[in-house]
């Protein structure tokens, strides 16, 4: 029996009974959790790895738990998008991980990290398992286990990130409830939880007000986890609170999970003409979107706590996912789900920059970045390539998924949310320049007299593998498309 | 038409790139060598793009991939006349005016010089790759690469006035790249599917008229490098940078990048049949018009001389986009022989500025009495540059408003003459009064100097003085000797033309 046909669960259940193992093992070694995290999460990517190459080579797999038969058993669908998101999680747990190793101890007492090790699993675990089931209650259930572990994750910050955590668990709990419901709905209907087989049972039902209210307890559920403007007020308190592993891991994968879970009620669960004919979904996301994008911006020119602004260009940016996905056509679409890979690598590398800063400065305040070129020129060199991906810069790879969103847009005649697309650009490129101005051009007499040392290896490498990796995206767009994201697109585009 | 494939075009970009690494390693330990490096980049860059030449006077173009990105975005090199012509322009003056850098930047004993030179490299690279761009996408992104690598330079002083200039230059020249530019790229894609230059342009015939319009209007308002009122402003900003940058940078590389690209966009995006029927061509010669006399008054009012040389690019950078707008072969021509009659006199203009800045340290044109007695080179050369602005033989800018005329006159548009005239008239009543104070005039104490005699002779550093006299000498040249120049822009305009 070969191994690869079950790289499927042992994806889910390596990170899953690693994160209890590493507790008895701590028991007796401490030191020996942190290889033993590393290791489980390198074998998380290499398990992704294989995944998205059979994936591209064969197609989708369908793997069946415990033999059970679907609709009955929980079944694993894998196709490219949930390969693609995989790929993406295990990918930046991993390298976060690394990045964790430095930046953690000034955060969390030694004794405490093999729990915060375990914490992070369990989260792993949770995100990969949204991405790899195709059961909607399963999903639910790996949504909790993402949520639990990252309430208890954040709450390990700093003072003030144990209110941010519990602000998130409100706004959280009500999200997952809302799923919940929606899924309940489904089931009272249908009868079904498989994803697969309620496509096929579903569309006989598109007339029923159920299947409305369903839907919308779907997508408001999910429109909390991603923090989508107006219920985006949880976000920025856990982000800038929480430790900077956390943030960048946080930042990078949670949301677009949620964005995954959303394509996926809305493309897969649904026929693409129930979101955007039968109901009128479609433009409402893409008029929310729009806002979301404009106040994310908006709000985000006013900050001075670098986290927080970075907070709020994350809530722009889950803006330009939902509107690509929700544009209902091909390029838009391929937009956003280019932009999930592009806004996880862009995002995390800046908030573990910003880590940097926490670590050597021990301020977040924007005001820190004067001449910080003299003492971590190699940092902000990568602050420099994901400063200009955000402004969308060609070559950078943000410029690209900006390219097909605005693309879409135009197809759709969407002008207000160009309009919108271009604005969050410009008003990226205002923070970032007046930040870099700061960096490379501040005046002699200001620059604070004591000169920092470089980022110790292990947090370093990490910020350069990612902004370098903004460069090597950017010019492997065209790759990208035609092997994973054109096989996304849903039928009808 | 014959294409080659070759790698040259590439190299072009790449051989700044590369001396770029070198002077950042080489550092301010070796001054020396690292100007080597400069100096030696420069020369290798105009042997290569002039190695190109003969085949593109055969009719032939070059062509290199260098990466499909995805289908429609590909970054892709293509040589054609109007290319070579820009690239020509660029690096020969470039190779100039490495020298005048040298000269001016251990003259005054400016700090940060490795930046300074590592930066300017980047930006002749970001021009070649503009020129030698086979598409509307790749030219954007090279257009971009300039405008952010030229932001260290104009904020090397790094004072509070630099970098609000430079903050300035940037929101002018990054905002509009991407809030008009881009649209219009995209609308462009998404209509035609095509972003190649193409000779007839790449829409189709039934497009919506106003789409066409918008698009060409968004294109226009995007490339602020051309500096075109009312988004000129950047360009007397930028003159807080170091007098070599605002002479390649701001009279050739940065602002030439943009007039190119207007031509580019009006031929080989729009094409001149499509422009002709929607008579977009004369919306443009309004604009070019109106900035020509308004930026040409505005500079009649500065006293601070290198903004009064920033006013006067201003207004002579929309000669070139008046001659194109007129579609017509000798407008064309006018236009793209400005580029370099401009180049040429201009570049002087600014170096002399600079060279007065390192011997006497002003900068006001009301301090300027009697300086040709001190620095007759210089002011000798002053005087050349200002004759070729103003137009009068046996100089450069001559040659090129003569064809502007001829265009004018081909297109039956008297209206264009009148403006041409005017511009000239107030081109001579801010130019002349320089000479005349620096030459007749007798120079006034100064209060810095005590006891110091102003007559004699006290050149700026030889590194500084032989540039400017050799691209003096330039203009002179390139007046007896137009047909180099001349028998590329018949190809250009046969180009688009269809060969008449």
């Amino acid at each position: 029996m070969n191994i690869s046909d079950h790289s499927s669960i042992l994806i889910i259940v390596i990170p899953l009974i690693a994160s209890i193992i590493n507790i008895f093992i701590s028991l007796f070694k401490r030191s020996l959790c942190y290889s033993f995290f590393l290791l489980i999460l390198g074998i998380c990517v290499i398990l992704s790895i294989d995944i998205l190459s059979n994936v591209i080579n064969s197609g989708t797999i369908r793997y069946k738990l415990g033999g059970w038969m679907p609709p009955w058993g929980i079944e694993y669908v894998v196709d490219h998008l949930n390969a693609y998101i995989i790929a993406i999680v295990s990918t930046m747990s991993l390298i976060i991980a690394v990045y964790s190793k430095e930046s953690i101890k000034q955060e969390v007492p030694e004794p405490k990290l093999p729990y915060f090790y375990s914490t992070y699993l369990l989260l792993t675990t949770g995100l990969l398992g949204i991405a790899i089931t195709g059961d909607i209650f399963n999903l639910y259930v790996f949504l909790e286990i993402a949520s639990l572990a990252g309430y208890a994750l954040i709450a390990i910050g700093e003072k003030r990130s144990v209110l941010a955590s519990f602000n998130y668990i409100i706004m959280g709990t009500i999200g997952a409830c809302f799923y919940l419901l929606g899924v309940g709905y489904i089931y009272i209907m249908t009868g079904s939880l498989n994803i697969t087989d309620l496509s096929l049972l579903l569309p006989n039902l598109y007339e029923s007000k159920v299947m409305l209210a369903a839907l919308a307890f779907l997508v408001v559920g999910v429109a909390i986890k991603i923090a989508l403007f107006p219920l985006h007020r949880w976000l920025p308190d856990s982000y800038t609170f929480a430790p900077s592993a956390v943030s960048a891991f946080a930042s990078a994968t949670m949301t677009k999970v949620g964005i995954y879970v959303l394509i996926r009620v809305s493309f897969t669960l649904f026929e693409p003409r129930f979101f955007t004919e039968i109901t009128p979904l479609s433009s409402i996301l893409v008029w929310w979107a729009i806002v979301a994008i404009f106040f994310g911006s908006i709000i985000a020119l006013a900050q001075t706590d670098f986290k927080r602004t970075l907070s709020y260009i994350l809530i722009a940016e889950v803006g330009y996912m939902v509107f690509g996905v929700s544009l209902g056509n091909k390029q838009g679409f391929i937009g956003a789900v280019l932009h999930i890979l592009n806004d996880a690598v862009m995002i995390a590398c800046l908030f573990m920059i910003a880590g940097g800063l926490m670590y050597r400065v021990g301020s977040r305040n924007l005001e820190n970045f004067l001449g910080l070129n003299k003492s971590m020129p190699i940092t902000m060199a990568a602050f420099t390539i994901a400063a200009l991906s955000m402004i969308g810069i060609p070559p950078t790879a943000g410029f690209f998924s900006k390219w097909y969103l605005i693309l879409g847009a135009i197809e759709a005649e969407q002008w207000i949310g160009a309009i919108a697309l271009l604005f969050s650009s410009l008003v990226n490129a205002i923070i970032f320049f007046k930040l870099l101005e700061k960096i490379y051009f501040a005046k002699k007499d200001n620059i604070p007299k004591h000169k920092f040392p470089e980022l110790p290896f292990s947090m370093l490498a990490p910020i350069v593998i990612l902004a370098l990796s903004i460069l090597v995206i950017g010019a492997s767009t065209g790759k990208i498309i035609s092997k994973v994201i054109q096989f996304t697109v849903p039928g009808g585009f | 038409m014959e294409t080659i494939i070759s790698t040259k075009p590439l190299l072009a970009v790449l051989v700044s790139l590369i001396a770029t690494i070198l002077i950042a390693i080489t550092g301010e330990r070796a001054r020396n060598l690292r100007e080597t490096w400069t100096i030696l980049a420069a020369v290798t860059k105009f042997g290569i793009v002039i190695s190109m030449l003969p085949d593109i006077l055969n009719g032939k173009v070059i062509e290199y991939t260098l990466l499909k990105i995805t289908p429609e975005l590909i970054l892709q090199f293509k040589v054609d006349a109007l290319g070579i012509f820009f690239a020509i322009t660029a690096s020969f003056l470039w190779i100039i005016t490495s020298f005048y850098s040298i000269g001016y930047m251990r003259g005054l004993k400016e700090h940060a010089q490795t930046r300074y030179f590592a930066y300017f490299a980047i930006a002749l690279s970001a021009t070649m790759g503009v020129a030698f761009s086979a598409n509307i996408f790749t030219a954007f992104l090279f257009y971009e690469i300039i405008t952010v690598s030229t932001f260290p330079l104009v904020a090397h002083k790094e004072t509070e006035e630099a970098k609000r200039g430079a903050r300035k230059y940037l929101t002018y020249l990054l905002g509009t790249s991407v809030a008009f530019q881009l649209t219009a790229i995209v609308i462009t894609y998404n209509i035609s599917g095509n972003l190649n230059f193409s000779y007839k342009g790449v829409f189709g015939g039934n497009v919506s008229h106003l789409i066409i319009t918008i698009t060409f209007l968004l294109y226009i308002a995007g490339i602020t490098k051309a500096a075109i009122m009312p988004l000129h402003s950047w360009l007397p900003a930028a003159m807080v940078a170091p007098t070599p940058v605002s002479a390649l940078l701001h009279a050739v590389a940065v602002v030439k990048t943009g007039v190119f690209m207007v031509i580019r966009v009006v031929l080989h995006i729009f094409g001149i049949d499509l422009l002709k029927n929607l008579d977009l061509g004369t919306i443009l010669a309004v604009i070019a018009s109106f900035t020509i006399i308004s930026a040409s008054v505005i500079a009649l009012r500065q006293d601070n001389l290198k903004l009064r040389l920033a006013y006067s690019t201003v207004s002579q950078l929309s000669y070139i986009v008046l001659g194109v707008a007129l579609l017509t072969p000798s407008g064309i021509t006018g236009s793209v022989m400005h580029i370099v009659a401009h180049a040429f006199g201009k570049i002087t203009l600014f170096f002399t500025a600079g060279a007065i800045y390192i011997a006497t340290h002003k900068t006001k044109i009301s301090e300027l009495d009697g300086i040709g007695r001190q620095m007759p080179f210089t002011m000798g050369a002053f005087t050349v540059g200002a004759l070729s602005m103003i137009g009068i033989p046996p100089f450069s800018g001559f040659i090129s408003k003569w064809y502007l005329s001829l265009g004018a006159l081909e297109a039956g548009d008297i209206f264009v003459l009148a403006v041409l005239a005017t511009s000239t008239i107030l081109n001579a009543c801010y130019f002349m009064p320089i000479v005349y104070v620096a030459f007749m005039k007798e120079p006034k104490p100064d209060p810095h100097h005590h006891g110091y005699n102003s007559t004699a002779i006290h050149e700026a550093p030889v590194f500084a003085v032989a540039p400017l006299v050799l691209t003096a000498i330039g203009t002179v040249l390139i007046f007896f000797y137009p047909s180099f120049f001349l028998e590329i822009i018949k190809i250009i305009v046969a180009n688009v033309t269809g060969g008449n």
